[in-house]
């Protein structure tokens, strides 16, 4: 790496930080949209799908993600920065024309908007990763980039990445949905894919940076749950090197498709099975390949098994995915309108923006609603690179990813 | 001869007012308490408060009182250690004893509380939602590979080793008790429980009699250091096999069948001869290593078509590492006995000094396989004084997949835990093989007994499954998260990996 990390070794940052020894608690509300034919929404809708679930939230948190945002900018990463002051943006600034050229560094366009307040500084940046430095270090651009944003969110005192993906970006903060939508001017943006999130935590840090989605390269995870096994499933984790630091759920989700996905390989219908698993009756009912392959998933990846109720939207380049816990114990309506499959806590969303949908479903337990956006790859197999764990990682300000990578 | 310092530990009590003079009293009691001289006459000397004649006695005039000699005060020499001195001054011997430890260690199942759902997740009604408790024992697979079925859908692109899991419908197993140390009938009214239940009884080390074999698939059966009662045949139609190297009533001792308890039937499931005394040794005669072991383990399996190996030992101090031995030999399960466990006899030295409590033991081999990445690779069988559901629920939820009952069933099935097992004499027909009180236990009754034990237990499990909030049992397994400890030190929290209430 170019540039000397040993300046910054056993530097505690202390802004920025979810301080977390304990499990949060709390409930949330959230909606993803996805326009599978690639045509573009403006980011009125989201903040409109969400302003209508305020009641889900306290206001201590709400957040979106949009993909296919930056058209004039398709192959750069754009990072979303935070910035707790002046000296921060420096300091990351420093760190990212090291590893990146520059093409533009500009502030987030935001506007005043009541209710919203302590916003940290918030600048975005369309950067390309210096060629020679990833062939230096023989890792792929999707390593390189994560380990900036690791960096960043472990050694750079005050400074935090909100998104960091390519045609994407994270728009979050303390304050209500459509609030935090507003004051970010989602309205000037236009994607294909866009995901949304209420928070309504019971203990909460009221960090910016804790806000959902929780987002890495192109990632996205916006959660409403409360997972019950988060014991075993934080302790099944550990075994392969995974530190759950945050006790979020959402980390633990993160994690978890990580592992299923990249690790393990497994395609994301079967990684939602593992999540949100069939019960045994059903298993035993099924034809006899099925069944086999159901209770291996079962009986090998039990500890895996995210128990209690949730409701999770997993968005990425290309689509998105839809995943209810496997005895609905959190809301989840879908709907299909033309070309446009959308998800949200409760219809009322999903009213507000698609009036009269052609189909409107409840979901059953378990069973995955996915989106995909034509002529987009579905992240499947070896094709996932980088992963939701990583979201974690860059915000955990551990470096539980590089002991990943060596237990790979 | 010379008159003995021990005095009769209990006073047996009749209201001849009320007796009847039946004499049924007489015809009960396997210890040959009563004399019958136009009424019953007790000697008070060979009770062992089994309370056999006080359930069987017609006119319910019998009682049976401790015998409440006062001693002066000494809070160091007990009554029961001047007892033993007494009783070894006389004899020389060892003193024999048998069933779990009963002195008054801290019993830490008692000292660990679940935890419930409110508000921020929902507690979930077993009686209205699914409440699933099955479990495969066994070696799991690290990950599932798959690969695509030509019509849209995956299929598994290989075995990941479940057939040779074996199925448990709920996670509560019958511990090993040897025919011989019990009898026929129990093994009989076992096995029909098991199958009923889908779950496993396990043979101990006495074979498998010929009357179990249509209950095959639901019997584990041990190979011991004595290795009585196995065959190729045996083998071939045991469910799974289990190489005991300990016991947790007796950690390092080997075990001792006396002829007299061998009769044909015996004899023949054994495959000793009649009348001779059956001795397993300490230790096996061809393991002195984890290599050796080892080599057993895979024999087994070669000669067995690859059926689920599991080893049984008892909880004592290095157990974790042990444990991590045993998985990396090749073991399927390990079966963790607490130093509360039951025997058929042991020395009470023995018994009563040797081992760690269950507790203790199930943490730290599940703490060490997870640290060493291999918890997937055995189960772990917990045992060693389970009470009720709420100490497998702890003990589930401290790291094991399954918990077996051995004192429990036994209870099920009348034992009044008087600890004399190794006497032969049991009045309810359990720890004998004297057909007149084996005959007091029909097998369709026991296995409705057993099989109502364990149903009660498991609708314990799945209510404190809903109120957890989660519907399947492998969502607790391990889950420490959800227990937390009242009045433990620190140290034992840290080992057990378990909060404090409070935090």
């Amino acid at each position: 790496m170019a540039y000397d990390l040993g300046r910054y070794d056993g530097f505690a940052p202390e802004h920025y930080r979810e301080e977390s020894p304990f499990k949060i608690h709390g409930g949330c509300g959230l909606m993803g949209i996805c326009d599978e034919s690639g045509a573009l929404m403006s980011g009125e809708e989201p903040i409109k799908a969400m302003a209508v679930q305020r009641d889900r939230g306290n206001g201590l948190g709400g957040g979106f993600a949009g993909y296919g945002i930056y058209p004039e900018f398709p192959d750069h990463y754009c990072f979303h920065m935070m910035y707790h002051d002046l000296k921060a943006k420096d300091e990351a600034e420093e760190v990212l024309g090291a590893h990146f050229l520059i093409e533009v560094a500009e502030p987030m366009p935001t506007r005043t908007v009541k209710g919203i307040k302590d916003a940290p500084l918030l600048w975005r940046y369309f950067m390309m990763p210096h060629e020679h430095l990833i062939d230096e270090a023989e890792v792929t651009a999707e390593d390189f980039v994560v380990n900036v944003v690791m960096l960043i969110n472990s050694r750079v005192d005050g400074a935090f990445v909100a998104s960091s993906g390519k045609n994407m970006g994270a728009f979050k903060g303390v304050g209500y949905p459509e609030e935090i939508g507003h004051y970010f001017r989602l309205e000037d943006y236009a994607g294909h894919t866009w995901v949304g999130h209420n928070r309504f935590p019971t203990n909460t840090p009221g960090w910016w940076g804790g806000a959902h989605p929780f987002t890495l390269l192109d990632w996205s995870i916006v959660h409403n749950g409360e997972i019950s096994s988060y014991g075993i499933n934080a302790r099944y984790l550990e075994q392969f090197g995974y530190v759950c630091s945050l006790g979020t759920d959402t980390e633990v989700a993160a994690y978890l498709f990580d592992l299923l996905l990249r690790r393990h390989k497994l395609p994301v219908e079967l990684a939602c099975k593992v999540l949100a698993s069939p019960l045994w009756d059903e298993i035993d009912r099924m034809g006899a390949d099925d069944a086999a392959l159901m209770r291996s998933l079962r009986a090998v990846y039990g500890p895996a098994m995210l128990n209690g109720p949730f409701a999770i939207v997993l968005g990425f380049n290309g689509g998105m995915v839809a995943l209810n816990d496997r005895i609905k114990l959190r809301p989840l309506v879908a709907a299909r309108s033309g070309s446009k499959l959308m998800v949200a806590s409760e219809e009322s969303a999903i009213r507000t923006v698609l009036a009269s949908p052609d189909e409107l479903w409840t979901p059953k337990a378990g069973e995955p609603v996915i989106a995909r956006v034509e002529g987009m790859d579905l992240p499947f197999h070896s094709q996932l690179h980088v992963t939701p764990a990583e979201i974690s990682c860059a915000v955990t300000a551990v470096d539980a990813c590089h002991e990943l990578e060596v237990a790979v | 001869m010379q008159q003995t310092f021990v005095q009769p530990e209990f006073r047996v009590k009749i209201d001849y007012d009320k007796c009847h003079k039946c004499g049924r009293c007489v015809q009960q009691c396997g210890w040959g308490v009563y004399d019958f001289n136009e009424r019953p006459i007790p000697h008070d000397e060979k009770c062992r408060a089994c309370h056999r004649c006080v359930t069987y006695c017609p006119a319910h005039c019998i009682t049976i009182e401790k015998n409440t000699l006062a001693f002066r005060d000494n809070d160091n020499w007990s009554a029961d250690a001047r007892k033993a001195v007494w009783k070894q001054s006389e004899t020389g011997g060892v003193l024999l004893t048998s069933m779990g430890n009963p002195k008054p260690y801290e019993h830490i199942f008692d000292k660990l509380v679940l935890d419930a759902c409110q508000v921020t997740n929902p507690s979930i009604d077993p009686l209205r939602e699914p409440m699933e408790l099955r479990t495969y024992l066994g070696r799991k697979a690290d990950s599932v590979k798959v690969e695509p079925d030509g019509a849209g859908g995956f299929r598994l692109a290989e075995d990941a080793g479940l057939a040779r899991n074996i199925k448990l419908d709920v996670p509560i197993i019958f511990a090993p008790m040897s025919y011989g140390s019990v009898s026929l009938n129990v093994h009989r009214s076992m096995a029909m429980a098991a199958t009923r239940l889908g779950i496993t009884m396990n043979t101990g080390e006495g074979g498998m009699h010929e009357d179990l074999f249509p209950y095959q698939d639901h019997i584990i059966v041990q190979v011991a250091s004595g290795r009585f009662g196995l065959s190729p045949e045996i083998l071939d139609r045991a469910a799974a096999l289990e190489i005991k190297i300990g016991q947790g009533a007796k950690p390092g001792i080997g075990g001792h069948l006396p002829g007299e308890k061998i009769d044909r039937d015996v004899s023949a499931t054994r495959m000793v001869p009649q009348g001779s005394d059956a001795i397993s040794p300490a230790p096996h005669h061809d393991i002195y290593s984890i290599e050796d072991l080892r080599q057993l383990i895979y024999a087994l399996k070669e000669a067995s078509g690859y059926k689920p190996v599991g080893v049984k030992i008892a909880a004592v101090h290095n157990v974790a590492a042990i444990a991590s031995g045993i998985v990396r030999a090749g073991a399927d399960y390990i079966y963790l006995d607490g130093f509360r466990g039951g025997t058929g006899a042991a020395p009470q030295v023995v018994r009563d000094h040797i081992g760690i409590p269950v507790e203790i033991a199930i943490a730290v081999v599940d703490q060490r396989l997870r640290d060493e990445g291999i918890r997937n690779q055995a189960s772990i069988i917990a045992a060693g004084s389970i009470r009720s559901s709420a100490d497998a629920a702890k003990a589930i939820a401290l790291g094991a997949d399954v918990v077996a009952i051995g004192t429990a069933t036994l209870l099920a099935l009348g034992c009044h835990l008087c600890q004399s097992c190794h006497t032969g004499k049991c009045s309810w027909g359990i720890t004998t093989q004297k057909p007149e009180l084996t005959r007091r236990i029909d097998p369709e009754w026991g296995a409705e007994r057993l099989t109502n034990l364990v149903h009660a237990w498991s609708h314990e499990l799945q209510e404190i499954l809903g109120a957890l909030g989660v519907n399947a049992v492998e969502s607790l397994r391990g889950s420490r998260e959800r227990l937390r400890a009242i009045g433990l030190d620190e140290q034992t929290c840290r080992v057990l990996g378990v909060k404090p209430a409070g935090l």
